[in-house]
Protein backbone atom coordinates (compact mmCIF):
# COMPACT_ATOMS: atom_id res chain seq x y z
CA UNK A 1 0.00 0.00 0.00
CA UNK A 2 1.32 3.41 -0.86
CA UNK A 3 1.05 6.23 1.53
CA UNK A 4 -1.51 8.85 0.73
CA UNK A 5 -0.31 12.15 2.06
CA UNK A 6 -3.73 13.71 1.56
CA UNK A 7 -4.93 11.69 4.51
CA UNK A 8 -5.36 13.28 7.88
CA UNK A 9 -2.38 12.93 10.16
CA UNK A 10 -3.59 11.18 13.30
CA UNK A 11 -0.40 10.75 15.28
CA UNK A 12 2.95 12.24 14.50
CA UNK A 13 5.87 11.30 16.73
CA UNK A 14 9.12 13.09 16.06
CA UNK A 15 12.44 12.20 17.63
CA UNK A 16 10.78 11.21 20.91
CA UNK A 17 13.10 10.66 23.85
CA UNK A 18 11.95 9.44 27.22
CA UNK A 19 13.43 8.28 30.49
CA UNK A 20 12.21 5.85 33.08
CA UNK A 21 13.82 5.99 36.53
CA UNK A 22 16.70 8.03 35.15
CA UNK A 23 17.46 5.63 32.27
CA UNK A 24 16.84 6.73 28.73
CA UNK A 25 14.63 4.15 27.03
CA UNK A 26 13.22 5.97 23.99
CA UNK A 27 16.13 7.33 22.00
CA UNK A 28 14.75 9.44 19.20
CA UNK A 29 11.69 7.58 17.99
CA UNK A 30 9.80 8.86 14.97
CA UNK A 31 6.57 7.47 13.55
CA UNK A 32 3.54 8.84 11.72
CA UNK A 33 0.06 7.31 11.56
CA UNK A 34 -2.65 8.66 9.28
CA UNK A 35 -6.34 8.23 9.83
CA UNK A 36 -7.58 4.95 8.39
CA UNK A 37 -4.28 3.14 8.97
CA UNK A 38 -3.25 0.23 11.11
CA UNK A 39 0.40 0.03 12.06
CA UNK A 40 2.09 -2.87 13.79
CA UNK A 41 5.17 -2.52 15.95
CA UNK A 42 7.31 -5.55 16.63
CA UNK A 43 10.58 -5.73 18.46
CA UNK A 44 12.63 -7.63 20.98
CA UNK A 45 11.82 -7.76 24.69
CA UNK A 46 12.97 -4.66 26.47
CA UNK A 47 13.16 -2.58 23.27
CA UNK A 48 10.82 0.08 24.66
CA UNK A 49 7.44 -0.83 23.18
CA UNK A 50 5.53 -0.58 26.45
CA UNK A 51 7.55 2.49 27.33
CA UNK A 52 6.31 4.10 24.12
CA UNK A 53 2.73 3.17 25.03
CA UNK A 54 2.97 4.59 28.54
CA UNK A 55 4.83 7.71 27.41
CA UNK A 56 2.11 8.47 24.87
CA UNK A 57 -0.50 7.82 27.56
CA UNK A 58 1.23 10.16 30.01
CA UNK A 59 1.97 7.71 32.78
CA UNK A 60 3.73 9.38 35.72
CA UNK A 61 7.38 8.35 35.85
CA UNK A 62 7.77 8.28 32.06
CA UNK A 63 9.58 11.52 31.51
CA UNK A 64 9.82 13.03 28.06
CA UNK A 65 13.27 14.52 27.61
CA UNK A 66 13.04 15.47 23.96
CA UNK A 67 11.00 15.35 20.78
CA UNK A 68 7.31 15.87 20.06
CA UNK A 69 4.07 13.98 19.66
CA UNK A 70 1.10 15.54 17.92
CA UNK A 71 -2.28 13.85 18.10
CA UNK A 72 -5.02 15.07 15.84
CA UNK A 73 -3.33 18.46 15.60
CA UNK A 74 -2.78 18.95 19.34
CA UNK A 75 0.37 18.66 21.41
CA UNK A 76 -0.31 15.28 22.99
CA UNK A 77 2.48 15.53 25.54
CA UNK A 78 1.03 18.72 27.04
CA UNK A 79 -2.20 16.95 28.05
CA UNK A 80 -2.92 15.13 31.31
CA UNK A 81 -3.69 11.41 30.89
CA UNK A 82 -7.46 11.87 31.24
CA UNK A 83 -7.38 14.69 28.70
CA UNK A 84 -5.56 12.43 26.24
CA UNK A 85 -8.39 9.92 26.67
CA UNK A 86 -11.01 12.60 26.09
CA UNK A 87 -9.11 13.68 22.98
CA UNK A 88 -9.65 10.14 21.67
CA UNK A 89 -6.61 8.11 22.75
CA UNK A 90 -7.05 4.60 24.12
CA UNK A 91 -4.33 2.41 25.65
CA UNK A 92 -4.70 -1.35 25.67
CA UNK A 93 -2.47 -2.45 28.55
CA UNK A 94 0.00 -5.31 28.26
CA UNK A 95 -0.83 -6.00 31.91
CA UNK A 96 -4.33 -4.68 32.69
CA UNK A 97 -4.50 -3.44 36.27
CA UNK A 98 -6.72 -4.97 38.96
CA UNK A 99 -8.70 -2.47 41.00
CA UNK A 100 -10.41 -4.12 43.97
CA UNK A 101 -13.86 -2.87 44.87
CA UNK A 102 -14.36 -0.68 41.79
CA UNK A 103 -16.87 -2.18 39.39
CA UNK A 104 -16.16 -2.19 35.66
CA UNK A 105 -19.51 -0.78 34.62
CA UNK A 106 -19.51 1.91 37.25
CA UNK A 107 -16.05 3.16 36.39
CA UNK A 108 -16.62 2.92 32.63
CA UNK A 109 -19.82 4.91 32.85
CA UNK A 110 -18.06 7.59 34.87
CA UNK A 111 -15.09 7.51 32.51
CA UNK A 112 -17.22 7.80 29.38
CA UNK A 113 -19.33 10.59 30.83
CA UNK A 114 -16.24 12.39 32.01
CA UNK A 115 -14.82 12.18 28.47
CA UNK A 116 -18.11 13.44 27.07
CA UNK A 117 -18.12 16.31 29.53
CA UNK A 118 -14.57 17.29 28.58
CA UNK A 119 -15.70 17.31 24.94
CA UNK A 120 -18.78 19.37 25.75
CA UNK A 121 -21.21 16.51 25.07
CA UNK A 122 -24.19 15.58 27.23
CA UNK A 123 -23.78 12.67 29.66
CA UNK A 124 -25.39 9.31 28.93
CA UNK A 125 -28.12 8.04 31.24
CA UNK A 126 -27.65 4.75 33.05
CA UNK A 127 -29.94 3.06 30.55
CA UNK A 128 -28.19 4.43 27.49
CA UNK A 129 -24.82 3.44 28.89
CA UNK A 130 -25.89 -0.11 29.78
CA UNK A 131 -27.18 -0.65 26.28
CA UNK A 132 -23.77 0.20 24.83
CA UNK A 133 -21.93 -1.81 27.47
CA UNK A 134 -24.10 -4.86 26.88
CA UNK A 135 -23.61 -4.74 23.11
CA UNK A 136 -19.81 -4.51 23.48
CA UNK A 137 -19.64 -7.24 26.12
CA UNK A 138 -21.76 -9.54 23.93
CA UNK A 139 -19.60 -8.89 20.88
CA UNK A 140 -16.49 -9.86 22.83
CA UNK A 141 -18.01 -12.81 24.67
CA UNK A 142 -17.69 -11.29 28.14
CA UNK A 143 -20.75 -11.74 30.36
CA UNK A 144 -22.50 -8.77 31.94
CA UNK A 145 -21.79 -10.48 35.24
CA UNK A 146 -18.08 -10.10 34.66
CA UNK A 147 -18.56 -6.54 33.55
CA UNK A 148 -20.22 -5.79 36.88
CA UNK A 149 -17.35 -7.28 38.87
CA UNK A 150 -14.40 -5.32 40.18
CA UNK A 151 -12.05 -4.17 37.43
CA UNK A 152 -9.96 -7.18 36.31
CA UNK A 153 -10.01 -8.73 39.80
CA UNK A 154 -9.96 -12.50 39.48
CA UNK A 155 -10.07 -12.31 35.67
CA UNK A 156 -7.90 -14.78 33.76
CA UNK A 157 -5.21 -13.37 31.51
CA UNK A 158 -7.42 -13.80 28.45
CA UNK A 159 -10.46 -12.29 30.16
CA UNK A 160 -8.44 -9.22 31.05
CA UNK A 161 -7.53 -8.75 27.40
CA UNK A 162 -11.15 -9.18 26.32
CA UNK A 163 -12.11 -6.66 28.94
CA UNK A 164 -9.63 -4.19 27.43
CA UNK A 165 -11.40 -4.59 24.11
CA UNK A 166 -14.85 -4.20 25.69
CA UNK A 167 -13.62 -0.96 27.20
CA UNK A 168 -12.28 0.15 23.85
CA UNK A 169 -15.65 -0.60 22.27
CA UNK A 170 -17.50 1.40 24.90
CA UNK A 171 -15.13 4.38 24.81
CA UNK A 172 -14.94 4.35 21.01
CA UNK A 173 -11.56 6.10 20.64
CA UNK A 174 -9.99 7.65 17.54
CA UNK A 175 -6.59 6.14 18.16
CA UNK A 176 -5.87 2.89 19.96
CA UNK A 177 -2.41 1.82 21.06
CA UNK A 178 -2.73 -1.86 21.84
CA UNK A 179 0.23 -3.28 23.75
CA UNK A 180 0.36 -7.04 23.26
CA UNK A 181 -3.40 -7.40 23.39
CA UNK A 182 -2.88 -10.80 21.76
CA UNK A 183 -0.59 -12.30 24.40
CA UNK A 184 -2.33 -14.70 26.73
CA UNK A 185 -5.24 -15.32 24.38
CA UNK A 186 -6.35 -18.79 23.34
CA UNK A 187 -6.97 -19.50 19.66
CA UNK A 188 -10.68 -18.69 19.74
CA UNK A 189 -10.21 -15.58 21.87
CA UNK A 190 -7.56 -14.37 19.45
CA UNK A 191 -10.12 -14.42 16.65
CA UNK A 192 -12.76 -12.73 18.80
CA UNK A 193 -10.33 -9.99 19.82
CA UNK A 194 -9.05 -9.60 16.25
CA UNK A 195 -12.63 -9.24 14.99
CA UNK A 196 -13.27 -6.73 17.78
CA UNK A 197 -10.33 -4.57 16.77
CA UNK A 198 -11.48 -4.59 13.14
CA UNK A 199 -15.08 -3.84 14.03
CA UNK A 200 -14.32 -1.02 16.45
CA UNK A 201 -11.28 0.58 14.88
CA UNK A 202 -11.04 -0.17 11.17
CA UNK A 203 -12.67 3.06 10.03
CA UNK A 204 -11.53 5.89 7.82
CA UNK A 205 -11.36 8.33 10.74
CA UNK A 206 -9.50 6.07 13.17
CA UNK A 207 -6.08 4.54 13.54
CA UNK A 208 -4.44 1.71 15.45
CA UNK A 209 -0.93 1.07 16.71
CA UNK A 210 -0.69 -2.64 17.32
CA UNK A 211 2.23 -3.88 19.40
CA UNK A 212 2.74 -7.61 19.03
CA UNK A 213 5.33 -10.34 19.02
CA UNK A 214 3.47 -12.67 16.67
CA UNK A 215 2.21 -12.81 13.12
CA UNK A 216 -0.97 -14.64 14.17
CA UNK A 217 -2.77 -11.48 15.35
CA UNK A 218 -1.76 -9.80 12.10
CA UNK A 219 -3.54 -12.58 10.21
CA UNK A 220 -6.78 -11.21 11.67
CA UNK A 221 -5.94 -7.54 11.84
CA UNK A 222 -3.97 -6.86 8.71
CA UNK A 223 -1.60 -3.96 9.17
CA UNK A 224 -0.87 -1.40 6.51
CA UNK A 225 2.62 -0.88 7.89
CA UNK A 226 4.97 -2.88 10.10
CA UNK A 227 7.79 -1.29 12.10
CA UNK A 228 10.62 -2.73 14.10
CA UNK A 229 11.40 -1.04 17.39
CA UNK A 230 14.82 -1.86 18.80
CA UNK A 231 16.77 -0.12 21.54
CA UNK A 232 14.44 2.83 21.73
CA UNK A 233 13.84 3.74 18.10
CA UNK A 234 12.23 2.53 14.91
CA UNK A 235 14.97 0.77 13.02
CA UNK A 236 13.02 -0.55 10.09
CA UNK A 237 9.63 -0.04 8.48
CA UNK A 238 7.86 -1.90 5.73
CA UNK A 239 4.62 -3.45 4.60
CA UNK A 240 2.89 -6.55 6.02
CA UNK A 241 5.56 -8.77 4.46
CA UNK A 242 8.06 -7.46 7.03
CA UNK A 243 6.22 -9.30 9.79
CA UNK A 244 6.59 -12.57 7.86
CA UNK A 245 10.25 -11.90 7.34
CA UNK A 246 10.74 -11.26 11.06
CA UNK A 247 8.87 -14.41 11.94
CA UNK A 248 11.22 -16.39 9.68
CA UNK A 249 14.49 -14.70 10.49
CA UNK A 250 14.13 -13.07 13.90
CA UNK A 251 15.61 -9.76 14.92
CA UNK A 252 19.22 -10.94 14.88
CA UNK A 253 19.62 -10.14 11.21
CA UNK A 254 18.89 -6.46 11.81
CA UNK A 255 20.70 -5.92 15.10
CA UNK A 256 20.66 -2.22 15.76
CA UNK B 1 -14.89 13.69 91.59
CA UNK B 2 -12.88 14.99 88.65
CA UNK B 3 -10.36 12.69 87.05
CA UNK B 4 -7.04 14.23 86.16
CA UNK B 5 -6.51 15.04 82.51
CA UNK B 6 -4.75 12.13 80.77
CA UNK B 7 -1.17 12.55 79.59
CA UNK B 8 0.74 11.12 76.65
CA UNK B 9 2.03 8.46 78.95
CA UNK B 10 -1.42 6.89 79.02
CA UNK B 11 -1.29 4.47 76.13
CA UNK B 12 -4.96 5.07 75.29
CA UNK B 13 -4.32 8.82 74.90
CA UNK B 14 -0.91 8.67 73.34
CA UNK B 15 -1.87 10.13 69.94
CA UNK B 16 -4.74 12.33 71.12
CA UNK B 17 -5.04 16.08 70.86
CA UNK B 18 -4.70 16.74 74.58
CA UNK B 19 -5.12 20.51 74.25
CA UNK B 20 -8.43 19.98 72.54
CA UNK B 21 -9.32 17.43 75.19
CA UNK B 22 -8.51 19.90 77.98
CA UNK B 23 -11.10 22.28 76.60
CA UNK B 24 -13.89 19.72 77.09
CA UNK B 25 -12.58 18.13 80.29
CA UNK B 26 -14.05 16.64 82.43
CA UNK B 27 -15.95 14.34 80.14
CA UNK B 28 -19.55 13.37 80.61
CA UNK B 29 -20.18 9.91 82.01
CA UNK B 30 -19.86 7.16 79.38
CA UNK B 31 -22.93 6.06 77.50
CA UNK B 32 -23.92 2.59 78.61
CA UNK B 33 -25.42 -0.07 76.40
CA UNK B 34 -26.46 -3.37 77.89
CA UNK B 35 -28.03 -6.12 75.84
CA UNK B 36 -29.78 -8.94 77.67
CA UNK B 37 -29.39 -12.62 76.83
CA UNK B 38 -30.07 -13.28 73.14
CA UNK B 39 -30.92 -9.65 72.37
CA UNK B 40 -29.88 -8.14 69.06
CA UNK B 41 -29.21 -4.55 68.29
CA UNK B 42 -27.62 -2.39 65.57
CA UNK B 43 -26.11 0.98 66.13
CA UNK B 44 -24.95 3.53 63.58
CA UNK B 45 -22.88 6.55 64.59
CA UNK B 46 -22.11 9.30 62.13
CA UNK B 47 -19.80 11.97 63.49
CA UNK B 48 -19.43 14.53 60.74
CA UNK B 49 -19.85 17.80 62.57
CA UNK B 50 -16.80 19.91 63.40
CA UNK B 51 -15.43 20.84 66.80
CA UNK B 52 -14.36 18.45 69.48
CA UNK B 53 -16.17 15.17 69.80
CA UNK B 54 -15.29 12.67 72.49
CA UNK B 55 -17.57 9.66 72.70
CA UNK B 56 -17.20 7.05 75.34
CA UNK B 57 -19.25 3.87 75.22
CA UNK B 58 -19.34 1.06 77.71
CA UNK B 59 -21.12 -1.98 76.40
CA UNK B 60 -22.14 -5.24 77.98
CA UNK B 61 -23.45 -8.11 75.94
CA UNK B 62 -25.06 -10.92 77.89
CA UNK B 63 -24.99 -14.54 76.71
CA UNK B 64 -25.88 -14.88 73.04
CA UNK B 65 -26.49 -11.16 72.54
CA UNK B 66 -25.31 -9.48 69.37
CA UNK B 67 -24.41 -5.88 68.64
CA UNK B 68 -23.54 -4.57 65.18
CA UNK B 69 -21.96 -1.13 65.22
CA UNK B 70 -21.02 0.98 62.26
CA UNK B 71 -19.41 4.30 62.67
CA UNK B 72 -18.04 7.15 60.64
CA UNK B 73 -15.59 9.47 62.38
CA UNK B 74 -14.82 12.28 59.98
CA UNK B 75 -15.88 15.74 61.01
CA UNK B 76 -14.20 16.75 64.20
CA UNK B 77 -11.00 18.70 64.76
CA UNK B 78 -10.43 16.16 67.53
CA UNK B 79 -12.77 13.20 67.19
CA UNK B 80 -12.40 10.28 69.54
CA UNK B 81 -14.67 7.29 69.84
CA UNK B 82 -13.78 4.95 72.68
CA UNK B 83 -15.59 1.66 73.11
CA UNK B 84 -15.24 -0.81 75.94
CA UNK B 85 -17.16 -4.02 75.35
CA UNK B 86 -17.57 -7.03 77.59
CA UNK B 87 -18.82 -10.19 75.92
CA UNK B 88 -20.77 -12.90 77.69
CA UNK B 89 -20.76 -16.47 76.51
CA UNK B 90 -21.58 -16.84 72.81
CA UNK B 91 -22.10 -13.09 72.42
CA UNK B 92 -21.17 -11.35 69.19
CA UNK B 93 -19.75 -7.88 68.65
CA UNK B 94 -19.20 -6.49 65.16
CA UNK B 95 -17.61 -3.12 64.64
CA UNK B 96 -17.12 -1.42 61.30
CA UNK B 97 -15.38 1.91 61.58
CA UNK B 98 -14.33 4.47 59.00
CA UNK B 99 -12.24 7.54 59.71
CA UNK B 100 -11.69 10.21 57.11
CA UNK B 101 -9.70 13.32 57.88
CA UNK B 102 -7.57 16.07 56.43
CA UNK B 103 -6.08 19.37 57.53
CA UNK B 104 -4.96 19.07 61.12
CA UNK B 105 -7.71 16.74 62.23
CA UNK B 106 -6.98 14.16 64.91
CA UNK B 107 -9.31 11.19 64.71
CA UNK B 108 -9.23 8.05 66.78
CA UNK B 109 -11.06 4.88 67.52
CA UNK B 110 -10.01 3.19 70.74
CA UNK B 111 -11.48 -0.17 71.60
CA UNK B 112 -11.19 -2.67 74.39
CA UNK B 113 -12.98 -5.93 73.73
CA UNK B 114 -13.18 -8.21 76.74
CA UNK B 115 -13.93 -11.82 76.00
CA UNK B 116 -15.01 -12.77 79.50
CA UNK B 117 -16.80 -16.05 78.73
CA UNK B 118 -16.49 -18.88 76.19
CA UNK B 119 -17.47 -18.89 72.54
CA UNK B 120 -17.95 -15.20 71.97
CA UNK B 121 -17.09 -13.59 68.66
CA UNK B 122 -15.71 -10.15 67.93
CA UNK B 123 -14.99 -8.63 64.54
CA UNK B 124 -13.49 -5.21 64.00
CA UNK B 125 -12.90 -3.71 60.58
CA UNK B 126 -11.37 -0.24 60.52
CA UNK B 127 -10.51 1.81 57.45
CA UNK B 128 -8.88 5.21 57.74
CA UNK B 129 -8.19 7.74 54.99
CA UNK B 130 -5.95 10.67 55.82
CA UNK B 131 -4.72 13.73 53.96
CA UNK B 132 -2.91 16.91 54.91
CA UNK B 133 -1.38 16.76 58.38
CA UNK B 134 -4.18 14.67 59.81
CA UNK B 135 -3.60 11.94 62.37
CA UNK B 136 -5.74 8.82 62.46
CA UNK B 137 -5.38 6.24 65.17
CA UNK B 138 -6.81 2.86 65.97
CA UNK B 139 -5.87 1.26 69.26
CA UNK B 140 -7.63 -2.00 69.76
CA UNK B 141 -7.09 -4.25 72.71
CA UNK B 142 -8.61 -7.71 72.77
CA UNK B 143 -8.48 -9.29 76.22
CA UNK B 144 -9.34 -12.96 76.45
CA UNK B 145 -9.98 -14.24 79.96
CA UNK B 146 -8.85 -17.69 81.09
CA UNK B 147 -12.44 -18.92 80.95
CA UNK B 148 -13.08 -17.62 77.46
CA UNK B 149 -12.26 -20.78 75.52
CA UNK B 150 -13.26 -20.89 71.83
CA UNK B 151 -13.03 -17.14 71.54
CA UNK B 152 -13.10 -16.02 67.94
CA UNK B 153 -11.75 -12.54 67.42
CA UNK B 154 -10.60 -10.65 64.36
CA UNK B 155 -9.23 -7.19 63.72
CA UNK B 156 -8.64 -5.88 60.24
CA UNK B 157 -7.10 -2.44 60.24
CA UNK B 158 -6.02 -0.52 57.17
CA UNK B 159 -5.11 3.08 56.57
CA UNK B 160 -4.54 4.99 53.37
CA UNK B 161 -2.38 8.10 53.33
CA UNK B 162 -3.06 10.64 50.60
CA UNK B 163 -0.15 12.84 51.64
CA UNK B 164 3.21 11.98 53.14
CA UNK B 165 2.48 14.52 55.87
CA UNK B 166 -0.44 12.55 57.33
CA UNK B 167 0.07 10.04 60.11
CA UNK B 168 -1.65 6.75 60.79
CA UNK B 169 -1.24 4.81 64.01
CA UNK B 170 -2.62 1.31 64.13
CA UNK B 171 -2.14 -0.96 67.08
CA UNK B 172 -4.06 -4.14 67.54
CA UNK B 173 -3.10 -5.64 70.89
CA UNK B 174 -3.87 -9.10 72.21
CA UNK B 175 -3.93 -10.19 75.83
CA UNK B 176 -4.80 -13.85 75.89
CA UNK B 177 -5.17 -16.08 78.94
CA UNK B 178 -7.17 -18.91 77.37
CA UNK B 179 -5.51 -21.54 75.18
CA UNK B 180 -8.19 -22.55 72.70
CA UNK B 181 -8.81 -19.29 70.87
CA UNK B 182 -8.72 -17.87 67.37
CA UNK B 183 -7.45 -14.30 67.26
CA UNK B 184 -6.61 -12.87 63.88
CA UNK B 185 -5.28 -9.42 63.29
CA UNK B 186 -3.89 -7.63 60.32
CA UNK B 187 -2.88 -4.07 59.87
CA UNK B 188 -1.49 -2.12 56.96
CA UNK B 189 -0.78 1.47 56.08
CA UNK B 190 -0.47 2.32 52.41
CA UNK B 191 -1.00 4.76 49.62
CA UNK B 192 -3.36 4.68 46.65
CA UNK B 193 -2.11 2.32 43.98
CA UNK B 194 -0.48 4.53 41.34
CA UNK B 195 -0.96 1.90 38.64
CA UNK B 196 -4.68 1.79 39.34
CA UNK B 197 -4.92 5.56 39.26
CA UNK B 198 -3.17 5.73 35.90
CA UNK B 199 -5.36 2.96 34.53
CA UNK B 200 -8.50 4.90 35.49
CA UNK B 201 -7.05 8.17 34.17
CA UNK B 202 -6.17 6.50 30.87
CA UNK B 203 -9.89 5.80 30.46
CA UNK B 204 -10.76 9.45 30.95
CA UNK B 205 -11.24 9.94 34.68
CA UNK B 206 -9.70 13.11 36.15
CA UNK B 207 -7.46 12.37 39.17
CA UNK B 208 -9.92 13.50 41.90
CA UNK B 209 -12.66 11.29 40.44
CA UNK B 210 -10.29 8.35 40.05
CA UNK B 211 -9.12 8.74 43.65
CA UNK B 212 -12.68 9.05 44.92
CA UNK B 213 -13.62 5.78 43.18
CA UNK B 214 -10.71 3.91 44.70
CA UNK B 215 -11.13 5.39 48.16
CA UNK B 216 -14.84 4.75 48.11
CA UNK B 217 -14.11 1.11 47.37
CA UNK B 218 -11.59 1.10 50.22
CA UNK B 219 -14.11 2.27 52.83
CA UNK B 220 -17.31 0.75 51.38
CA UNK B 221 -16.15 -2.70 52.43
CA UNK B 222 -16.79 -1.69 56.04
CA UNK B 223 -20.46 -0.98 55.40
CA UNK B 224 -21.13 -3.79 52.92
CA UNK B 225 -22.64 -6.14 55.51
CA UNK B 226 -25.16 -3.66 56.94
CA UNK B 227 -28.62 -5.16 56.90
CA UNK B 228 -30.52 -1.89 57.08
CA UNK B 229 -30.29 -0.64 53.51
CA UNK B 230 -31.35 2.92 54.34
CA UNK B 231 -28.82 3.22 57.15
CA UNK B 232 -26.12 1.86 54.86
CA UNK B 233 -26.92 4.37 52.15
CA UNK B 234 -26.89 7.21 54.67
CA UNK B 235 -23.52 6.37 56.17
CA UNK B 236 -22.00 5.62 52.75
CA UNK B 237 -23.17 8.94 51.37
CA UNK B 238 -21.71 10.72 54.41
CA UNK B 239 -18.41 8.88 53.90
CA UNK B 240 -18.35 9.73 50.20
CA UNK B 241 -18.98 13.40 50.96
CA UNK B 242 -16.11 13.36 53.47
CA UNK B 243 -13.82 11.74 50.87
CA UNK B 244 -14.75 14.24 48.20
CA UNK B 245 -14.01 17.09 50.59
CA UNK B 246 -10.50 15.66 50.99
CA UNK B 247 -9.67 15.50 47.28
N1 LIG C 1 10.03 1.39 35.96
C1 LIG C 1 11.18 1.06 35.35
N2 LIG C 1 12.36 1.19 35.98
C2 LIG C 1 13.52 0.88 35.36
N3 LIG C 1 13.58 0.38 34.11
C3 LIG C 1 12.45 0.22 33.46
C4 LIG C 1 11.18 0.54 34.02
N4 LIG C 1 10.23 0.28 33.11
C5 LIG C 1 10.86 -0.19 32.04
N5 LIG C 1 12.18 -0.23 32.23
C6 LIG C 1 13.20 -0.72 31.27
O1 LIG C 1 12.94 -0.14 30.04
C7 LIG C 1 13.25 -1.04 28.99
C8 LIG C 1 12.07 -1.12 28.04
O2 LIG C 1 10.99 -1.76 28.68
P1 LIG C 1 9.60 -1.96 27.96
O3 LIG C 1 8.67 -2.52 28.95
O4 LIG C 1 9.22 -0.71 27.28
O5 LIG C 1 9.99 -3.05 26.86
P2 LIG C 1 9.06 -3.80 25.82
O6 LIG C 1 9.60 -3.51 24.47
O7 LIG C 1 7.65 -3.48 26.04
O8 LIG C 1 9.35 -5.32 26.15
P3 LIG C 1 8.39 -6.62 26.13
O9 LIG C 1 8.40 -7.12 24.73
O10 LIG C 1 9.11 -7.58 27.03
O11 LIG C 1 7.04 -6.23 26.64
C9 LIG C 1 13.61 -2.36 29.66
O12 LIG C 1 15.00 -2.48 29.67
C10 LIG C 1 13.07 -2.20 31.05
O13 LIG C 1 13.82 -2.93 31.98
MG1 LIG D 1 6.03 -4.54 26.68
Amino acid sequence: MTRNDERMRMLEIENLQAEVAGTQILKGLSLTLNAGEIHAIMGPNGAGKSTLTYTLGGRPGYEVTGGRATFDGQDLLALAPHERAAAGLFLGFQYPVEIPGVSNVQFLREALNSQRKQRGETPLTGGEFLKIARAQADALGLSMDMLKRAVNVGFSGGEKKRNEMVQMGILDPKLAILDETDSGLDIDALRVVGDGINRIMRKPDKAVLLITHYQRLLDYVQPDFVHVLAVGRIVRSGGPELAHELEREGYGAMAA
Amino acid sequence: MTLPLPTRRDEAWRYSDLDALASVWPLAAPERIALGAGERHSRVMIETSGGIVVRDLVIELAAGARLDMHLLNSGARFGRIAIDVTLGSGAEFNLGGVQIGGGEQVLEIITTVRHAAPEATSRQTIRTVLGGQATGTYLGKVAVARAAQKTDSAQSVRAMLLDRTATANAKPELEIYADDVKCAHGCAVGELDARGLFYLASRGLPPPQAKALMLHAFVAEVFADMEDETARETIEAAALAALEALL
